[in-house]
């Protein structure tokens, strides 16, 4: 079953999981993504943040950008898209991933899946298929958008395989962060990868849009027993800083939409340099990046800790308290489980090193009033949150 | 290990092969057909009847590559003088020299405008010199060169052309020629003969922007020289001699199937059969889609350099037809004498525009455009006693032919030649044999993609810095040891030399093959 995604009727689509959270909103607070009505939150932002931390929360994300990828070179076709060497990638697994533009410069970037032999699901932040058919040339590889032949479920919190489990789907013991497996829920199939963008133990469903509500249906049985929340884009936006990811197109641009000559960015400039290998061989930018790492690094997308709670909002970066403007931030969140102002900025490079002293300076308003203040920020390299649930397998029994 | 490895015999590779080899490296040329020259190869029908190749007439190469390839001492001198005849339905012929024109009927007007005109246009293509004889300029990052390339421009087009001058090479730089004419001159065989020049080759009519630049570029030639009824065979023989003279070896029946890389570094070349040959620099003077497309491959590119090449213009509208005569035909209104000049069909710059038309649309005029010469007048050895060959441009035959050109070949021919027979009523009982060659014939004999002459279009976007592509500007490529030397590049095609020789200066500024 696909979903009919461009009825003229209807500006916001409807996923085939709309009439639960119809069902469920009682702020009636929609967003628009990729054409699909999905809310920014469904009740209450408190309640469905620590869904995510300390419960389970259940998130639309049917409406992600997703390609299939096939054919005799598919692999081959990947090794030339992709800063990264995915060599390793074998059937029943995922890996992140990022792809350039000549010049070396981030486009987007999303996880892989290699579903089989040579067949992958590469899901987006944002549409790609001109950028995948382009790199296509020369190679016996066909790309599909598959985003609207298949309805996906993001579940994701402390108690998700629990829940999961609960809710009849088997087999989830043994699968390890970023594993694959086809299994069962109750009589329908559905995909489970343990994936997500919470920083959280979790996993991704995926089924055909024909079994959408009944997997709503079975995950949302156990309710008694555990606390299970749907919730919006806000939550996500907030859980994703605590785990450190960037969004493309949000924290930086996306090279083929800039139109600025010097505003996109590489992935060293963005904290990505861990996903480029410069050896495996040819790729999109390779020679670009090659060249790049040969110079003094001139800035980089980094994780702060600004002190206080005032709210920073929209903030300059500088070398010190009244020093040298280096850059801005791009966002930001007050993290309710660290009891901390977390921000990601674009800082500017003092000799090839990230400057010690960083501040910030921004607007903040008290009882309508607007103040200006200083804050020192502390960089990080590690994930603002990661605890030690996420990644253990079988996961903790809550 | 060769130290060099040139892709292609045309006279383009031929003159790089010979500047490297001049420069101490041990060069290797690789042809893939049995003889030197690529599309100015000589070729024979009928056993006894020898044509000059593709390029029947030429001007002289620049004095440069003649000095510094020392051709001189291998043979080469160019050409006597020929003058282009307007043919005319009613023989009334206009005979065009370098700076003169005459013919019956001719406005007065016009033959006093004529001289003026031409050294104005020659004028404007001596001081745009710069722009075509060195390499082009990088808009960003430029060297030392490129900055003297523009300073020279600027210099010239401002101080040495004078204001008014100036203004009008700006007014008409990039507008078309059929305007141009029309301003100047009111006789329609004048003004259909000049247009020719700017457009046979290219995918252009008289209207279509930038063929005021075709022609100056042309001219670049005239300013070595008048045009002769020289081919490029004999340019070929003495480049041949040149560049073996000077230590180059060529390698016949050698045809490059794929260019060897390795971490985004050419190292050789691997031929049709299979064998594979080393070298630390591969220099292609193949179509730069050739090149890319087929000999590297995209995969071996980036994505969005690989799809620009798939873009580049360059369909091939020109073919050639080679007649084989028992005689040297009458031509109504032209003395025996006059038989060795160029002969135009080209009666108005509205036919050569409607013939273009048809082009367009995969169709082949009724009434395509013509130039016909006969070499056999310059030089008896072309065919047996008495007999003559006579060669012919034939524009436009669009590539992509509705029905393809297997069916439509022999009326074409037959089309030709009668149109050709309407100014030599006894031609047609002359010929003893022929040979058409379409832009799918000319891209399977001599690997212009497309068939075009020019391994590309010489339209703006694909001139100076943009030629062959954004990305592979100065005769280098994104591949590493990888170059280009053909007339894909700056400037494009044409018998000059010059892309062969400014390849091989760039190679040798960036350190040769250490």
């Amino acid at each position: 079953m696909s979903i009919d995604h461009l009825h003229f009727r209807q500006a916001m689509q409807h996923t085939p999981f709309h009439d639960r959270f119809a069902a469920m909103s009682t702020t009636e607070h929609w967003a628009t993504w990729n054409t699909y009505k999905v809310p920014y939150v469904v009740n209450k932002l408190s309640t469905e943040y620590f869904a995510v931390r300390s419960g389970c929360s259940v998130m639309d994300l049917t409406p992600m950008e997703k390609y299939r990828i096939t054919g005799s070179d598919a692999r081959a076709y990947l090794d030339r898209l992709l800063t990264r060497d995915i060599s390793n990638l074998r059937p029943g697994r995922v890996t992140y991933v990022v792809w350039c533009n000549d010049d070396g410069k981030v486009i987007d970037d999303g996880t892989l899946f290699q579903l089989d032999e040579n067949t992958y699901r590469l899901c987006a932040q944002h549409h790609q298929l001109d950028w995948l058919l382009i790199s296509a040339d020369g190679f016996d590889v066909q790309v599909t958008v598959e985003t609207h032949d298949i309805a996906a479920l993001a579940v994701q919190g402390p108690t998700a395989y629990s829940v999961l489990t609960l809710a009849g789907i088997d087999g989830l013991d043994d699968l390890k962060p970023f594993g694959i497996k086809n299994l069962q829920c109750k009589e329908f199939p559905v995909t489970v990868s343990r994936t997500g963008y919470t920083g959280d133990l979790g996993y991704e469903l995926w089924t055909d849009p024909a079994n959408a509500l009944a997997l709503w249906d079975a995950i949302f049985a156990v309710q008694g027993q555990y606390d299970i929340h749907a919730i919006g884009l806000d939550t996500l936006e907030m859980v994703r800083i605590e785990a450190g990811f960037i969004m493309p197109g949000f924290d930086f641009n996306c090279a083929e939409a800039t139109i600025r000559n010097g505003y996109d960015r590489s992935p060293y400039e963005v904290g990505l340099g861990w996903v480029v290998n410069l050896d495996k061989g040819h790729f999109t930018g390779r020679k670009a990046l090659a060249a790049e790492k040969e110079q003094p690094a001139k800035r980089r997308l980094t994780k702060l800790v600004v002190e206080g709670n005032k709210p920073v909002g929209e903030a300059f970066i500088y070398a010190g308290k009244n020093g040298k403007q280096l850059g801005e931030v791009k966002c930001t969140m007050w993290s309710p489980i660290l009891k901390a102002n977390l921000a990601i900025a674009d800082i500017n490079f003092i000799s090839g090193r990230l400057p010690e002293n960083l501040w910030a300076r921004f607007d903040y308003k008290r009882e309508l009033k607007w103040n200006t203040t200083w804050a020192r920020c502390h960089a990080q390299t590690k994930p603002f949150y990661s605890p030690e649930h996420k990644s253990a397998t079988p996961p903790a029994r809550f | 290990m060769t130290d060099v490895i040139i892709i292609g015999a045309g006279h383009n590779g031929l003159v790089c092969a010979s500047y490297l080899a001049r420069a101490g490296m041990d060069v290797l040329v690789l042809e893939s057909s049995d003889s030197a020259g690529g599309m100015s190869a000589s070729r024979t029908i009928a056993d006894d009847y020898h044509f000059p190749g593709l390029a029947h007439v030429s001007y002289p190469v620049s004095k440069h590559i003649r000095k510094d390839l020392q051709l001189d001492r291998f043979g080469y001198q160019p050409g006597a003088a020929i003058d282009s005849v307007a043919l005319d339905a009613d023989g009334n012929h206009l005979f065009i020299g370098g700076n003169s024109v005459t013919g019956k009927d001719l406005p007065e007007s016009d033959a006093a405008a004529f001289p003026v005109f031409k050294s104005r246009y020659l004028e404007f293509a001596s001081k745009i010199r710069p722009l075509f004889e060195n390499k082009p300029p990088r808009l960003k990052n430029m060297g030392f060169a490129d900055l003297r390339t523009l300073g020279k421009l600027g210099w010239n087009i401002r101080i040495g052309l004078g204001k008014e001058a100036m203004y009008e090479l700006l007014r008409v730089a990039a507008i078309n020629i059929y305007d141009v004419l029309d301003e100047q001159f009111e006789d329609e065989r004048l003004k259909g003969a000049i247009a020719t020049d700017a457009v046979m080759g290219s995918a252009m009519g008289p209207r279509t922007p930038g063929t005021i630049l075709t022609w100056l570029q042309r001219l670049q030639g005239e300013l070595n020289g008048p045009l002769s009824s020289q081919g490029g065979a004999h340019l070929i023989h003495a480049l041949t001699q040149s560049a073996e003279d000077a230590g180059a070896r060529i390698r016949f029946d050698a045809r490059v199937a794929k260019i060897l890389i390795d971490n985004d570094k050419a190292f050789g070349v691997e031929l049709a059969n299979g064998e594979m040959v080393k070298a630390r620099l591969v220099i292609s003077s193949a179509d730069p889609r050739a090149t890319f497309s087929e000999m590297v491959g995209a995969p071996k590119l980036d994505a969005m350099f690989a799809s620009r090449v798939k873009q580049i213009r360059g369909a091939g509208v020109a073919g050639h037809l080679h007649l084989a005569l028992s005689g040297l035909p009458n031509f109504i209104g032209i003395s025996e004498s006059q038989m060795g000049n160029r002969l135009l069909v080209a009666p108005s710059m509205r036919y050569i525009e409607h013939a273009f038309n048809h082009s367009k649309y995969g169709e082949c005029s009724e009434h395509p455009i013509l130039e016909a010469t006969l070499p056999s007048v310059h030089d008896r050895s072309l065919a047996p006693d008495g007999h003559h060959v006579m060669s012919v441009n034939v524009a436009f035959l669009p590539y992509d032919l509705e029905g393809g050109w297997e069916e439509q070949k022999t009326t074409l021919a037959y089309k030709v030649i009668s149109q050709l027979g309407e100014y030599s009523p006894d031609l047609k009982s002359m010929i003893v044999d022929h040979e058409l060659l379409t832009p799918v014939d000319i891209e399977s004999q001599f690997g212009a993609v497309q068939g075009h002459w020019h391994h590309g279009e010489l339209s703006i976007h694909q001139s100076f810095m943009m030629r062959p592509l954004h990305g592979s500007a100065q005769y280098d490529t994104p591949v590493e040891r990888l170059f280009l030397c053909g007339a894909g590049c700056h400037p494009g095609g044409g018998l000059t030399g010059i892309p062969g020789r400014n390849a091989a200066k760039r190679v040798i500024e960036l350190g040769g093959v250490k």
